[in-house]
Parts: C-alpha cells; sequence; structure tokens
C-alpha cells in the first residue's frame, strides 16, 4: 500500500513461557485512525511498546513509510515520528507540564523553559487543548495529565500516535472532548492507533479495526462495514450473549447500614461525600461509577483500612441480632468483634495477597493468630491451598510457588478462595475480574453468586456496565465521592447508569 | 573567633565536595551508600600521585602542576570506584544499599593500602594547597574570612555553584532529575537512563573524593589520619540536611563544619567533655532527620525512585 | 526469512530466570567465591612478585595452620554470625539498620562498665547475669530509638541509625578518657570478670552461645508467628495494614529482638572476648554482617557459610600481609573483592544472557 505510515509483519514477543504476542502483522495508513480491539491480556499494549520502542520483539519486522527500520528504544520511535500515550502517564510528578513535556528532547537551541511554554500553549491552541502549561503535574486532573502526555508527543512532532485505553480514566463529556481532538489530527494527516476495549468507541472514533485475540492477529475490518456483534465474536472468537445466571434474593435483611459517611484526604479534597446506603444480605449491590470516584475509599473505609472523618458503618449481627459500629475501628477489632467480613481488595499482588509468598503462606494469612502457641500452624492453611486449588481449577507447579509467577486468573482464585473460605457475612469484592480471560470471570461471578444463595451481602464494585447489570440485584452509583443514584439492576438500563455516573461532579456540596 | 570561623569554613568544604558529588549521585536514583570510602580513595589517590610527582621532580616543583596532579588523581580513583558502583547496580542490578557498604569496606582498604606505601606525612605537598591570595593578610578580618583560603576552598564552593546550576537550569539537569525521580518516564521520553546513572555516579564519586583529598592537603596540612569514612558518612547526612541542593550545602557544609570542631574552641571544657561535644554533628544530624521527616511535603522529598533500580523489561 | 545484509552479528539480550534450580544457584555461587579466589589471588601477586601459590599456601596457613588459629578463626565466625543475626530479623521487614556496629559497641559498652563497677563486689555468676541483662538493653535502646521514629514518623532509619554508631562510638572515647585513671585511653583487659573457660579453650564458649542462637533465629524467622509479621511486613506494608497487622508495634518489636542480639553480640566481645573494649572493638563487624545477611537471602543456615568464607578471607589474608610484609589493610582489600564477586553473581541467578545471531531467534 502506497500510503502505509506504519507496517508490522509477523511480530513475536514472549516473556519467559508467555507468549505476549505471536506472528502479528497489520498496517497502518496515513490521516486514519485505527483501533486495536482486544480483551485485556490479548496482548495489545505489549504489542504497542513493541512499536514505541519499551520492549523490543523476539521476531518479525516493522516497516515505516516503507522502509525496515529497527527501533530499540523510545529514542529511536521518536526518530521515526512515533508517540505513544501510556495508559499509566509517563510523567514526573514534581515537574511543570513544558518541563515533562521538554524532557529529553536533543535541543540545538538555548535551553529556555518560557520559549517552550509558548510552543505547549501554541499546540493547544491549534488542536484545543486546555492546558496550563507552568502547572505542576502533582496538582493536576486526570484528563490533564493526559493533555500534557498528547501534547508531549505532538511537541516531539508525532505523526503517528498511540494511545493506549485513553478513555478508561475519563468521563464521557472528556471522552467526547478527546475523541474530537483525536478527528482533528486526523484530518491533519497524523495516524492515530487506538488501544481500547469498549466497542461503542471503536465504532464510532475508528476508520478501521484490528483485532487480537490472545495474543494473535485475528483481522482488520472497515468500521463502516461491521457491527458490535461482528467484532466481538472475532474478539472472543465464539459468540458469547453474557448469560450469567441470576437468582432472586432470598431472606433479605439488612446486614450493613452506611450512614452519611465523609472522608477528606490528606490534600483537603473530599473523596467520599456523605454517603449512605445499605447491603442487604443474600443479594448483591453493585456499585458502578468512573475509576477513582471514591469507590476504593468506601470498600477500605467499611474494611477499617481508611480512617473517616463522620458518620456510622454499622454492622448487624445475624446471630445475635446486635449491632455494631465498625467505624475507627482497625481490620483487627473488626474481626475481633466476630464480624465476619471478608475483602477482596482491587491490589492483588499489593494488598490482598503476598506476591512473594506461596499459596499455603497466603492463606495464613487470615488465619495464622489461630492456635494457643508462638509457633505456625501450617496444616489447616496447607489443606486449605490443596483444597482451592482442586475446586477452583487453579493452576500452580505446587502449594509454595510465589503467587506472583501464577497468571491472573489463578492468582485472582487464590485470593477469592481465601476470602469465601472464611465463611463471611460481608464480602466486599473490587474489581474482581479486571485483568482476567472470561472463563476465570466465569468462575469469579458464579463464587459471588454462590455466596449471594447463601445469604451473604456481597458488594461488588465494577467497571464493566454490561456485568454489573445482569450479576447485580441493585446497583448503587458513585461520581466524585457522592451517591449519585441506586436502581434496580432488573430495570434499569446502561443509559441510565451512564448518566448517573457523570452526575455529581460540581453538584451540591 | 575568627580563627573558628576560618577553620570551620576549611573543614566545612570537605563535607561540600562529600555533600556535593553525593547529591549529583542521588539526583540520578543511586543511594550510593559507598562515599565514606570513596572519599579515602580519593584522598589516598591524590596524595600518592603527588608523592609520587614530588619525588620525581625533586626540588623544583611547580606549584600549578603539583595541585592538578592530585586532583585530578583524586576524581580519577574516586569516579573508578563509582564506575564499579554503577557497573554492580545499573548493569549486574544489584542492591544499593549492599553495594554501597562492600565499596566503603573496599575503598578503605584500598587507601590504607596506598597511604602504607606513601607514608603518611605530605607537609611539603600541603605548601601548593595551603598557599593563599598575596594581599588576603592586608585586608584584616575581611581578608582572613574570605580570601586566605587555599584553593580547594574555592574550587568547592565553584563546583557546588556550578551542579546546582546545571541541575536546576539545563536540558541535562532536568534530564537528570527525572532519572532519580521516574526512570520509566524518563526512559519514555528517550532518555538513556543507564547512561543518566553511571555518568552521574561516576562524577558524583569524583567529586565526592576530593573531599577526601581536601581534608588531608587543606584541613590537616598534608599530615594523614584514618578517619576519612567518618566525614564521609557526615556528608551522605548533609544531602538531607541540605534537601538535595547543592547551593544550599555551601552554608549547610560550613555548619557542619562549625559543629564538629565545636568542642575545641569552647573554653572551660575538660579533655574527656570535649569527645563528648564531638556528638555534636551526629546529633543535630539526628535532629534534623526527625525534624524533616515529621513535616513531609512534596517539595523537600528525596528523588522518588532513590535506592530503586531500573530495569525496562522487568513485570 | 530473507537474508538481509547482517546489521549486528551478535545481539545479547536479558532474560528473568523463571525458577533457579537450587543446584544451579550453588554452582553459580561456588564459581563466584572460586572466582573471588583466583582474583585476590592475582591482585596480591601482582603487588608481591611471589609465586600465587604460595599466597594460597600462605592464606591457608592463615585460617588453620595452627590449633589457635583454628580457634580464632571460629571465634570470628560466630562474632560475625552473631551480628549477622542480629541484623537479619530487621532486614527482612526491609528496615534498613546499618547501627550494628553502635549497638554491639554500646552493648560491649554496657558490659565493661558493668565489670568495671561490680566486679569484685558481688559474686561472678550475679556479675554474668548482670553483665547479660546491662549489655541487652544497652543493645535494645540503640536499636529501638531509630525504629519508634520509623513507625511513627517514617524517620529514614538508614541515616539514623548510621548517626547512631557515632553516638556510641564517641561514648566510647569519652568513657575511656574518663575512666582510665592512667590517662592513656587504654583500659587494661579484665579478664578475671569474664566469661568461663570451658574444656580449656576459652573461645569454645562463644561458639556454642552463637550457634544456639543460630538455631533460636533460624525457628524464630520460620515457625514463629512473629516471624511470619516479619515477613508479611517486609513483603508488602500494605498486605500487613489489610489482614490487621500492626505494622507500628511489629516494626518496633523487632527491633527490639534485634538490638538484644547486638548487645549480646557486644557481651561475646567484650566478656567473652576482650575483656576490655576501645572504639575499635567492633571492628566493621556491623557493616560486614549486613552483607553476610542479605548475601544468604537472610537465612540463618546459610549466613553460617558466607560468614565462614568472609572470616576465612581476612584471616588468610592477614597472614599473607605478614608473611610478604604487605600492609594490614590487604585483608580489607580481599574482602571488598569477595563481596563484590558474590553481589555480582546475583545477576546469574536471577537473569540469564541470551544470545541471538542476525536478528534471529535461537532460544
Amino acid at each position: 500500500m502506497a500510503n502505509a505510515a506504519i507496517e508490522l509483519k509477523n511480530i513475536t514477543k514472549t516473556f519467559g513461557s508467555v507468549v505476549a504476542n505471536r506472528d502479528v502483522s497489520f498496517t497502518v495508513n496515513r490521516g486514519e485512525i485505527l483501533s486495536i480491539l482486544g480483551e485485556n491480556g490479548s496482548g495489545k499494549t505489549t504489542l504497542m511498546n513493541m512499536i514505541s520502542g519499551i520492549y523490543f520483539p523476539d521476531s518479525g519486522q516493522i516497516f515505516i513509510d516503507g522502509k525496515e527500520v529497527v527501533i530499540r528504544s523510545p529514542k529511536d520511535a521518536f526518530d521515526h515520528k512515533i508517540g505513544m500515550i501510556h495508559q499509566h502517564f509517563k510523567l514526573v510528578d514534581v515537574f511543570s507540564a513544558t518541563e515533562n513535556i521538554i524532557l529529553g528532547l536533543k535541543g540545538k537551541d538555548k535551553f529556555n523553559i518560557k520559549e517552550s511554554a509558548k510552543k505547549v500553549s501554541e499546540i493547544s491552541h491549534k488542536y484545543g487543548f486546555d492546558i496550563d502549561p507552568n502547572k505542576m503535574i502533582h496538582e493536576m486532573s486526570v484528563s490533564e495529565k493526559q493533555t500534557v502526555e498528547i501534547i508531549k508527543v505532538l511537541y516531539r512532532g508525532a505523526d503517528i500516535l498511540i494511545l493506549d485505553e485513553p478513555t478508561a480514566v475519563l468521563t464521557p463529556q472528556e471522552t467526547q472532548k478527546l475523541f474530537a481532538i483525536l478527528r482533528r489530527m486526523r484530518d491533519d494527516g497524523k495516524s492515530i492507533i487506538i488501544i481500547t476495549h469498549k466497542l461503542h468507541e471503536v465504532l464510532s472514533l475508528s476508520d478501521r479495526v484490528s483485532v487480537l485475540r490472545k495474543g494473535e492477529y485475528v483481522g482488520t475490518v472497515n468500521t463502516a462495514e461491521t457491527n458490535e456483534g461482528e467484532l466481538t465474536e472475532m474478539m472472543v472468537g465464539k459468540k458469547i450473549s453474557l448469560n450469567i445466571h441470576r437468582s432472586e434474593p432470598k431472606g433479605c435483611e439488612d446486614r450493613l447500614l452506611i450512614e452519611n459517611i465523609n472522608c477528606v484526604s490528606r490534600e483537603g479534597t473530599k473523596l467520599l461525600n456523605s454517603v449512605s446506603f445499605t447491603a442487604k444480605s443474600g443479594e448483591i449491590l453493585g456499585i458502578a461509577g468512573i475509576a477513582g470516584s471514591g469507590q476504593r475509599e468506601l470498600l477500605e473505609a467499611i474494611a477499617g483500612l481508611q480512617h473517616i472523618d463522620s458518620g456510622k458503618i454499622i454492622y448487624n449481627d445475624p446471630k445475635t441480632g446486635e449491632e455494631e459500629n465498625l467505624r475507627d475501628k482497625t481490620p483487627l477489632q473488626i474481626r475481633e468483634l466476630g464480624v465476619r467480613l471478608s475483602f477482596v481488595p482491587e491490589d492483588r499482588l499489593g494488598m490482598g495477597l503476598v506476591g512473594n509468598m506461596g499459596i499455603t503462606d497466603n492463606m495464613m494469612l487470615r488465619s495464622y493468630r489461630k492456635g494457643k502457641t508462638v509457633f505456625l500452624e501450617r496444616k489447616g492453611p496447607h489443606d486449605l491451598a490443596e483444597k482451592i486449588i482442586s475446586e477452583l481449577e487453579v493452576v500452580t507447579p505446587g502449594t509454595e510457588t510465589p503467587v506472583r509467577r501464577l497468571s491472573g486468573g489463578n492468582v485472582q482464585k487464590v485470593l477469592v478462595g481465601r476470602e469465601i473460605a472464611a465463611a463471611p457475612t460481608v464480602l466486599m469484592a473490587a474489581y474482581p475480574v479486571r485483568g482476567l480471560d472470561i472463563n476465570s470471570s466465569y468462575t469469579i461471578y458464579n463464587l459471588l453468586n454462590e455466596q449471594k444463595e447463601r445469604g451473604v451481602a456481597v458488594i461488588f464494585v465494577g467497571e464493566d456496565l454490561d456485568v454489573l447489570l445482569e450479576l447485580c440485584d441493585r446497583i448503587l452509583v458513585i461520581g466524585s465521592g457522592c451517591v449519585t443514584g441506586l436502581v434496580d439492576a432488573r430495570t434499569t438500563t446502561k443509559e441510565e447508569i451512564g448518566l448517573l455516573m457523570t452526575k455529581g461532579k460540581g453538584e451540591e456540596a | 573567633m575568627l580563627a573558628f570561623l576560618v577553620s570551620a569554613i576549611r573543614l566545612g568544604m570537605v563535607f561540600l565536595f562529600g555533600s556535593t558529588g553525593e547529591i549529583l549521585t542521588e539526583k540520578s536514583g543511586h543511594l550510593n551508600l559507598g562515599t565514606p570510602g570513596i572519599m579515602c580513595v580519593g584522598a589516598s589517590c591524590g596524595c600518592f600521585a603527588e608523592y609520587l610527582y614530588l619525588k620525581s621532580v625533586g626540588p623544583y616543583a611547580s606549584p600549578v602542576l603539583a595541585i592538578l596532579v592530585a586532583v585530578v588523581s583524586a576524581f580519577i580513583g574516586a569516579a573508578l570506584m563509582g564506575l564499579l558502583f554503577s557497573f554492580l547496580t545499573v548493569t549486574l542490578r544489584a542492591n544499593q544499599n549492599v553495594t554501597g557498604l562492600a565499596l566503603t569496606t573496599l575503598g578503605i582498604g584500598i587507601s590504607d593500602y596506598m597511604i602504607a606505601k606513601a607514608g603518611t606525612s605530605f607537609g611539603r605537598a600541603s605548601k601548593f594547597f595551603s598557599a593563599s591570595l598575596p594581599f588576603a593578610d592586608d585586608l584584616g578580618w575581611f581578608g582572613e574570612l574570605f580570601l586566605s583560603h587555599g584553593v580547594m576552598i574555592y574550587l568547592a564552593i565553584a563546583v557546588a555553584i556550578v551542579c546546582s546550576f546545571v541541575l536546576s537550569k539545563t536540558r541535562v539537569g532536568l534530564n537528570l532529575r527525572s532519572v532519580g525521580e521516574n526512570p520509566a518516564t524518563a526512559d519514555a521520553a528517550g532518555i538513556n537512563v543507564s547512561r543518566y546513572r553511571y555518568v552521574a555516579t561516576c562524577v558524583g564519586a569524583g567529586i565526592s573524593g576530593l573531599g577526601g583529598l581536601t581534608f588531608i592537603m587543606d584541613y590537616l596540612n598534608g599530615n594523614w589520619e584514618y578517619c576519612i569514612d567518618a566525614f564521609g558518612w557526615l556528608s551522605i547526612a548533609l544531602v538531607i540536611f541540605t534537601v538535595w541542593k547543592p547551593n544550599l550545602a555551601i552554608f549547610g557544609s560550613i555548619v557542619f563544619g562549625a559543629l564538629y570542631i565545636a568542642s575545641s574552641y569552647i573554653v572551660g571544657v575538660s579533655f574527656a567533655g570535649k569527645e563528648l561535644f564531638k556528638l555534636l554533628p551526629y546529633v543535630v544530624t539526628i535532629i534534623v532527620l526527625i525534624f524533616t521527616s515529621m513535616r513531609s511535603r512534596k517539595k523537600n522529598q528525596p528523588p522518588e525512585s532513590l535506592g530503586l533500580s531500573y530495569f525496562r523489561e522487568e513485570r | 526469512m530473507d537474508n538481509k545484509k547482517t546489521k549486528k552479528a551478535l545481539s545479547f539480550h536479558i532474560v528473568k530466570r523463571e525458577q533457579t534450580a537450587w543446584y544451579i544457584g550453588l554452582a553459580i555461587r561456588a564459581a563466584a567465591v572460586l572466582l573471588a579466589l583466583v582474583f585476590s589471588g592475582i591482585v596480591i601477586t601482582l603487588l608481591t612478585d611471589k609465586n600465587p601459590l604460595a599466597v594460597y599456601k600462605s592464606m591457608f596457613d592463615g585460617a588453620f595452620g595452627m590449633d589457635i588459629r583454628v580457634w580464632s578463626l571460629f571465634q570470628d565466625v560466630a562474632i560475625l554470625l552473631c551480628i549477622s543475626l542480629a541484623v537479619t530479623p530487621a532486614f527482612k521487614m526491609k528496615f534498613w539498620n546499618i547501627g550494628a556496629e553502635g549497638q554491639v559497641l554500646i552493648g560491649g559498652l554496657a558490659t565493661v562498665s558493668v565489670m568495671m563497677f561490680l566486679g569484685g563486689k558481688i559474686p561472678l555468676p550475679l556479675l554474668i547475669i548482670v553483665m547479660i541483662a546491662a549489655s541487652v538493653v544497652a543493645g535494645i535502646i540503640w536499636a529501638v530509638i531509630p525504629a519508634i521514629f520509623k513507625a511513627y514518623w517514617n524517620t529514614n532509619e538508614t541515616l539514623f541509625t548510621l548517626m547512631m554508631n557515632y553516638v556510641a562510638i564517641q561514648l566510647v572515647a569519652w568513657f575511656l578518657k574518663v575512666f582510665v585513671k592512667t590517662g592513656s585511653g587504654v583500659l587494661f583487659p579484665m579478664p578475671e570478670y569474664g566469661f568461663p573457660v570451658i574444656f580449656g579453650q576459652p573461645y569454645l564458649l562463644n561458639i556454642i552461645i552463637v550457634a544456639v542462637l543460630t538455631i533460636v533465629v533460624y525457628i524464630y524467622l520460620k515457625y514463629t508467628k512473629q516471624g511470619y509479621e516479619i515477613s508479611v511486613v517486609g513483603e508488602s506494608q500494605n498486605t500487613a495494614n489489610y489482614i490487621g497487622i500492626n505494622v507500628k508495634k511489629v516494626v518496633i518489636r523487632t527491633l527490639i529482638v534485634s538490638g538484644a542480639l547486638c548487645g549480646i553480640a557486644g557481651l561475646l566481645l567484650v566478656g567473652g572476648t576482650n575483656h576490655t573494649i576501645n572504639t575499635e572493638t567492633a571492628g566493621g563487624r556491623g557493616f560486614t554482617a549486613i552483607m553476610v545477611s542479605w548475601l544468604a537471602k537472610f537465612n540463618p543456615i546459610f549466613m553460617v557459610v558466607t560468614s565462614f568464607i568472609i572470616v576465612f578471607l581476612q584471616k588468610g589474608a592477614q597472614q599473607v600481609s605478614t608473611d610478604f610484609r604487605l600492609p594490614q589493610a590487604i585483608s580489607d582489600i580481599v574482602t571488598g573483592i569477595i563481596l563484590f564477586f558474590i553481589i555480582g553473581c546475583e545477576f546469574f541467578l536471577n537473569y540469564k544472557i541470551v544470545v541471538s545471531k542476525n536478528g534471529k531467534e535461537n532460544d
């Protein structure tokens, strides 16, 4: 193709024994937006990291404007006018926007921050960004940081822009703004590659779509000639209807009452603003919201890990019928009260488990205090480890293999398995299927449903609205730390939740 | 009082070299606990080269060359130690604390060995270093306080100012700071993280090494003492004291110098009591450490990835 | 594949090892020690122009040549091992306690004070009990002060403990100036108040004590609840909070253990070996111990081996320096060399280098 900006041929990359990309080939043209679509873990980011010089492919070729190139470092990528905007922003917190933008540039001209700041403003005007060049990164919002990242690559004169899941952290309004800017860049003749797993974005923004599945290239289609059904099929390999089994809630009683809790960060911003809700036994309460709206703080406050400034967390003991206020109690004190609260945190290896320990030792995290002697009792945890491995089909060389060596799905099975083994009355799970393949995700859904049927009050924080709609009984929506709605999952629509998610910004104090 | 201040400045410059070098190193993300050993090696390499030089030229030594030989050898010797540190921590990805401590052991060993060969008296060489401006004596207290010093004192201040300028006002400085703050970001921006770490560590070590030389040739007038490592540790502490700013280190180092020698200048302290007074710089450092940790602010924090190694393909 | 013009004949890249089999680990470490021996042999030969074999012979002589040397070798291993055991719990918790030097010294100072002021006034068994108590308490105080500040205000423990070393050294210097009547600053040994000699071997008791401590620390770290808490806090403070471990309490408690063991090391050095003190009594072992512990991956049993290797080389190098009239500092240099080889070999335990030719795979 004459106007191919970049062409990949048979790219393969492995990490140890894990194949991240196998024989991937595709083309991006000048003046077009190409979406790379794939599930979590399908190798999209790894592939893009090879174009931008973060990783080096094990084999295969990359052509730019028809010439073969070797991209060994991000610097090489810049030289070929490739710029990547990473999902996790690569910015130095204590630098200003301009300092971050000019970082690493070889200047022939004199080093002059003021001049550079002026040029940053020029680029902002050209494409319609809104940014203060002298603001420090640690004082910026997520969307501002993303803007800095985009200007950074434009400042370097990039013609090929790669954006890794750029909308994951944005509100719908911010997303629309970003899309408008991207279209303007395309019309300016730039090639844009956008990595995403959100189908509606693919359809509304891109010209063509390339699909990856489990590290392999499936194919490329023109957006105008395809639909959601076809893309989903390409992405997951077979047609799936998200049929999650959902039983009717039985014997519901109020288990956990959250009354007006407020929480202020060290910098003085409100993380949680008068949040109130009730979690009932025998049902799954979903929590929806844009990432970073206070979901983590809410769950950690209940678990005794986050200090709250006012409000009550009332636990209703099913055995005694007594009420306990869990506020200002440490996790240990909560357990000593006899409250059986299980928590599957978002950060599995950094909080829920110890990556360098084996499964047995990780089981012990919850139970090591048992027994009167100063010595550890290993037999029980070991048996539990074996039980979880066989019942949840955890793939591992053995009970002593460090869990960080396991795949994401297996890590999550170990964590959820342990939390369920404690026979909880309240089970909180934050993004429990993030990064998991479809099969593991369903294992987790089934486990949560099983708990619900046993009369556990399940709180499920999720990001995929389709899953929330099919799995939960009620859905609590939060936006910017406020409760913006509580809806019945059986009757609501995605649109309604989407609208509620974006409410709460700047509304009422 | 005047003598006290002059003395404090002379000793302070030992700390200034040490901590300017360490600041440069730490800005790249390397916590080099080998600085005590590096300062020893700097001192001994400088002295050894000087000893060889004076032996070879006999009585006709050129003052400029005499100084140059010692300074360049001290710098190179110390920078080689920095190279060893970088090789282990960057290329072989070793733990920085452990490597630094091993480097200190090795450095003290090497320097003691060299001094055992060269003798412990460098009085003649020291004369070159303590030569001051001819008209300093005519200017009274002003002259004595600011102009009476040997060349190393002015060199120390110049180096600190240059480092301060490079770090805050140049492209190289910006890149270097980004390497220490967030190497993944620097890497993605096309900065060669390994090269910056290697160069900053070697140059930093070289500068620290000059501190050892200053101590022997200027402060002790050429009489070797086996206690340079203590100054190395204090230099590392001074880095925190001055919140990673070489220009602040100029004043901080003089304060440290003053604390260190205070015992000799306070009248009415017994012979034994002086030993207790020597606790001062250490106790002050501890107090400063505690205070800075109690009121932590975003601005005055160490480089974010200090002490952490960076490997691009880690996952 | 098409044959493009050769860009780079060979290209290296580094791959993380999935899991290192124990025999490969052992082989790499043994190779590192061997290389270090060869390298230090070469260095010494270059410095002396002597036959390298003579140098090695002299090294072995220094370590094993006479009964007394063997005993002194094991005594030094015991002391180094004791300090290594002391720093291990703290390091396992990622608390960089580099103040073992000061903790040992202050333990020694407490011991020597008891010997000096109570010696002869109370019966020997009671005296020894007081010595033990005093040294342990002194060591704990020196370690726990930084720990408290670390726990509550996150004060940098590396520099804090380091400064505490010098405070301890200055206190010893002051003590010697004040209480040595002659004014020479050298305290005359007081073996009459030291540990009893068993089986006619002055060092045997020390060695037995450290052997017992090694097993105790091994069990403490591996099989007790407190040891488990140390591991969790060291791996991830987030996880520790999540399961309800009081991190502050664990930090302080662990440093009490660490300090107490350092105090005992000081006791063994003063009460069981030198029967006197000077500012060099700890002799840099506080720093060497950190490396012993780290290189042994915090496993007390492996530490026996690492401390033995280091002491053996130091002793050997000392003998070389006497035999060939070299400065004593050669022993520090040899220690440094071996440490670097062992530190460097860690890389080959965790990574392997893959060489590919012409961009083609060569796995």
